[in-house]
């Protein structure tokens, strides 16, 4: 009864991921800019000075026009999860509800309070409410960070919770696992800073665009000039950051770790690949290759950056599938075949205790030590639990590829700031203006080595994504699917073209 | 205790987004009270500085319902599919129209804006209130925990038992009367709040003129459904062992019962009436909002409250009675609803931080 319709598994992910894609389009902006805007406002306050006024008027205004994209496109990925992930609400909902709750009580309206102070009140309070009003805007898009990706990083390493088969889901044991999580920390303090870099790129191409006609220079000059010291910071963060995130992926989710290296051996003392000609268009034969063919790479990198020693061992896809030993750490993975065999005696349990849990009341054990392979219980074989490896791959490679770039990037920058006038360096405006795609395909590339190596699981170990979903048909899904593309992409269309005339007739 | 503390909670955040509804029934009436390109615009900026607000509400309303009544979530939104997605797009359109409305190279032009922002002050109220109308009414859902243990793999918990995924809700006449009770009354409550905010005399006028059948249609509607409901049979839960099953005239009993909710109830009804006289007959006076305000949120308080405490189920199913949920059945755990109650001690916070904010906007107009 109520059989899953596995077309309709696809359709809620795809909808998932364009909704969270798009989402995504607004919410670094509307981090970096932020703190942009703040910096700019703080110098204002400290110095009277009228120019730095204007300029902050100028990107607060542009954040308007991006802040309202986010929260539209924000609002539909909370109820998404009621909606499109039904099974998902219930069996984890008692965890997962509690950030997102905090997240509306705590973070939003205070956003959208000061939010409003910052655009209706220039003329209306003090300066130094209005520094405070700018700056709590921006520290309550960060706390609301702060809880989603609480929730999104529970879901990628559940922590703080046990199962109770008497109401059949999982049940919280403590928050302050959940909201500590160092899943959760990593995660946090990697997204905010790549998102600073986004709006750093954001104001540095804006900036360049008024060099290249000449107009608003020196708006555009000192706007440059902290824009660069922002992004070398954050990208020097950022680097920072993504390899703590590295590390906490090689420890929690090492098949998402094994995917974004295209790994199917592992061995210890591995290299870390910078390229390798893996095909973009088809799940690689890992059970039968060696490796990626032309593979480059650094010895031993990939073993420091994963377990911070130089020997230490790194699995790959089909060690993970086969089960190993580690003997250094003593860490052991079983067997996918064993894995599927505990969660299916996991089901087994759980189906006599629920048919009469006092008769069965002595299952509960068995139900204990077996819950945490429940998630296997539902796979078949062992293609369903390998991510797709070139997307996890390519996806990572842009990441830190272009990660590096803005680094140097930012520094020439900086360094040419201070040296000499930029005011004439054409090749410089159009390179800045040619970073800000860039710095949205890495921002995004991030989500998508992040989401994509973690399937098929909703949680991990836990649910995967067929065992989540809602019943409803999947051409219902379809249908809404393409409303929200047209719907998104329409506002899309038209939000670039607000920005653009606002630019351009400043 | 605590779920009835949730439950609390949760139809608190519902009745102030009731009334924070007063943006999406001004929008409704966009071009009836804003004749002239330069009134719209007033409008606009009088409702534009406070959508944040009702949008937020709506999303915390959301949060916490997660949080506390994780089944409620699981069970309308993947249920009730349409239903909810109609209210989520209109809402979607609801912030960019502000933003977009009047920039130069909205491509759309700024009539489509209007437009939008029009159509989603319809539909937003109207679809709320008939999904707050099923809590009275019935839906028609079935809820099974052990589905997900399948035996040819992973089934679903709740589902809709029919094929139209929650607009069967729109096919229920109570269910319309409800939701266009709702509609009136955001429109009431956006024309008082236009007389409240914007100062411009043709404005307020118009506003005042579209009270004359706001008015009159509100109180059809609302009456009609109260008496209705209060005759109706309801969903009645034992206690002793969680068995649903239906008690002729249950809310009214629920009212009886539980006489500080009735007079919640009347108190709101008196003061809603009293923001209306105030809006309506005292020429003078531009202040009917608050009255109608304050009155509209414990009406629906008490309205909530009536459905969900005093063993009664607050989401009935109408496939199977056995499915409904009940606050004892669709609630979080104690732990996370004692974790959450600690984080609802900020809400007093918050709300000051709010209102201080706002007179700060107010004050040196
Ligand atoms: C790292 C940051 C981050 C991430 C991963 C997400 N969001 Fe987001 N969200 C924000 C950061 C943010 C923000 C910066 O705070 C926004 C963007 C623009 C804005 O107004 O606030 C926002 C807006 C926003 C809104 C509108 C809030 C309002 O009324 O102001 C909702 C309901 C959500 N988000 C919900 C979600 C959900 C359910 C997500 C998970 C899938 C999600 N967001 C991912
Ligand atoms: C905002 C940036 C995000 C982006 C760009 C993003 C990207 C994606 C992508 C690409 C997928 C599809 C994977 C696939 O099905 O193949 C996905 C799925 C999903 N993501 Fe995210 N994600 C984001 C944030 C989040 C957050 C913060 C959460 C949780 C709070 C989340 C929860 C989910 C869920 C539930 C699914 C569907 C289940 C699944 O397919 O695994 N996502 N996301
Ligand atoms: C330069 C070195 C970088 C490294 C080593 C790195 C590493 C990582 C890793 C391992 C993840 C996956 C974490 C997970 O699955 O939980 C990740 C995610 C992500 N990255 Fe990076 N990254 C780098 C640079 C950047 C840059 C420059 C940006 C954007 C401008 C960026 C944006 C993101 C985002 C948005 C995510 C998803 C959120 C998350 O999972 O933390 N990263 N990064």
């Amino acid at each position: 009864m109520n059989n899953i319709d596995l077309a309709s598994v696809d359709w809620a992910r795809a909808q998932f991921a364009l909704t969270a894609i798009y989402h995504w389009l607004f919410v670094p902006l509307t981090l970096g800019l932020a703190v942009i805007m703040g910096i700019m406002e703080t110098i204002y306050y400290r110095t009277g000075k009228e120019f730095w006024k204007e300029a902050s008027v100028f990107w607060q205004r542009l954040f308007g026009i991006n802040f309202a994209m986010g929260v539209a496109t924000g609002i539909i990925l909370e109820f998404e999860f009621g909606t499109n992930w039904s099974n998902y609400s219930w069996f984890v909902g008692d965890i997962f509800g509690a950030p997102l709750a905090v997240e509306g009580i705590v973070a939003f309206f205070m956003e959208s309070t000061f939010v409003a102070v910052m655009f209706f009140g220039w003329q209306k309070v003090s300066r130094g409410f209005h520094l405070t009003a700018t700056w709590l805007s921006g520290l309550g898009a960060t706390f609301s960070a702060w809880w989603i990706l609480v929730a999104n990083s529970w879901m990628q390493y559940p922590v703080g919770c046990q199962f109770n088969p008497d109401t059949m889901r999982n049940e919280m044991t403590s928050f302050a696992d959940v909201a500590l999580s160092p899943f959760a920390i990593d995660k946090f303090c990697h997204t905010v800073t790549s998102s600073w870099i986004v709006g750093a790129v954001f104001v540095v191409a804006v900036s360049c665009y008024f060099l290249l006609k000449k107009k608003h220079e020196e708006l555009a000059k000192k706007s440059i000039h902290i824009a660069a010291m922002v992004g070398l910071a954050a990208s020097l963060l950022a680097l920072y950051t993504g390899d703590e995130s590295a590390y906490k992926v090689a420890q929690v989710q090492p098949m998402k770790l094994a995917a974004m290296e295209a790994l199917y051996n592992g061995s210890e003392s591995q290299g870390l690949t910078v390229i390798a000609a893996v095909n973009p268009f088809a799940q690689p034969d890992y059970a039968n290759e060696e490796e990626a063919p032309l593979k480059l790479e650094v010895p031993c990198m990939l073993s420091v950056l994963a377990t911070r020693t130089v020997d230490g061992y790194v699995p790959g896809i089909n060690d993970l599938i086969n089960g190993y030993t580690d003997e250094k750490t003593g860490r052991t993975e079983l067997p996918l075949s064993e894995k599927i065999e505990r969660g299916q005696k996991a089901i087994a349990a759980l189906q006599a205790y629920r048919k009469d849990p006092q008769a069965n009341a002595g299952l509960a054990d068995e139900i204990a030590a077996n819950m945490p392979y429940f998630g296997y219980g539902f796979v078949r074989s062992a293609e369903e639990i390998v991510p797709y490896v070139p997307i996890c791959f390519y996806a990572f490679r842009v990441m830190v590829g272009l990660g590096s770039l803005f680094l140097l990037f930012f520094a020439v920058l900086l360094f040419l700031t201070l040296r000499k006038d930029i005011a004439g360096m054409k090749w410089l405006h159009w390179a800045g203006i040619a970073m800000l795609p860039l710095a949205y395909v890495c921002s995004e590339s991030g989500w998508i080595v992040a989401e994509m190596g973690r399937q098929p699981w909703t949680i991990q170990d836990m649910l995967p994504t067929w065992a989540s979903v809602s019943n409803i048909a999947s051409a219902e899904v379809m249908t809404t699917f393409f409303i929200f593309l047209a719907l998104f992409t329409g506002l899309l269309v038209v939000e670039v073209s607000i920005m653009c005339k606002q630019i351009k007739n400043y | 205790m605590l779920q009835q503390y949730w439950w609390f909670v949760v139809s608190l955040l519902g009745s102030l987004l009731v009334f924070l509804l007063f943006v999406q029934g001004a929008n409704s009436m966009l071009f009836t009270i804003g004749k002239t390109e330069e009134q719209r615009s007033k409008l606009i900026h009088a409702t534009g500085s406070k959508w944040e607000l009702t949008f937020t509400t709506l999303v915390t309303f959301g949060g916490a319902f997660f949080a506390s009544f994780p089944l409620f979530y699981s069970t309308s939104f993947g249920g009730a599919y349409w239903l909810w997605m109609v209210v989520l797009f209109s809402f979607v359109v609801q912030p960019v129209s502000y933003e977009f409305e009047h920039k130069l190279g909205n491509l759309l032009g700024q009539k489509t804006f209007h437009t939008l922002l029009a159509v989603s002050g319809v539909v937003g109220p109207l679809l709320l209130g008939g999904a707050v109308a099923t809590f009275f009414t019935g839906s028609n859902f079935v809820v099974g925990k052990d589905n997900l243990l399948g035996i040819e793999g992973a089934g679903v918990i709740s589902s809709w038992a029919n094929g139209s995924h929650g607009l069967d809700a729109l096919l229920d006449v109570w269910n319309l009367v409800l939701g266009l009770a709702v509609l009136f009354l955001a429109r009431v409550l956006g024309a008082l709040y236009v007389m409240n905010n914007v100062e411009d005399d043709d404005v307020r006028t118009n506003a005042r003129r579209t009270l004359l059948y706001n008015v009159p249609a509100f109180l059809a509607f609302f009456l009609s459904f109260v008496v209705y409901v209060l005759f109706k049979d309801g969903y009645a839960v034992n206690p002793a062992d969680g068995a649903v099953f239906m008690e002729p005239m249950k809310y009214l009993n629920n009212l009886l019962d539980m006489w500080y909710v009735l007079v919640l109830f009347l108190v709101g009804v008196v003061f809603v009436l009293m923001g209306v006289y105030v809006g309506l007959l005292r020429k003078d006076s531009v202040c009917g909002i608050w009255p109608a305000g304050i009155g509209t949120v414990l009406t629906v308080l008490a309205l909530l409250l009536t459905v969900g405490y005093n063993n009664t189920a607050f989401y009935p199913s109408n496939a199977d009675l056995q499915s409904s949920l009940t606050i004892q059945n669709a609630s979080s755990s104690e732990f996370t609803l004692t974790a959450m109650a600690y984080v609802s001690i900020l809400v007093p916070f918050v709300l000051a931080y709010i209102v201080y904010a706002w007179r700060a906007l107010g004050k040196t107009k």
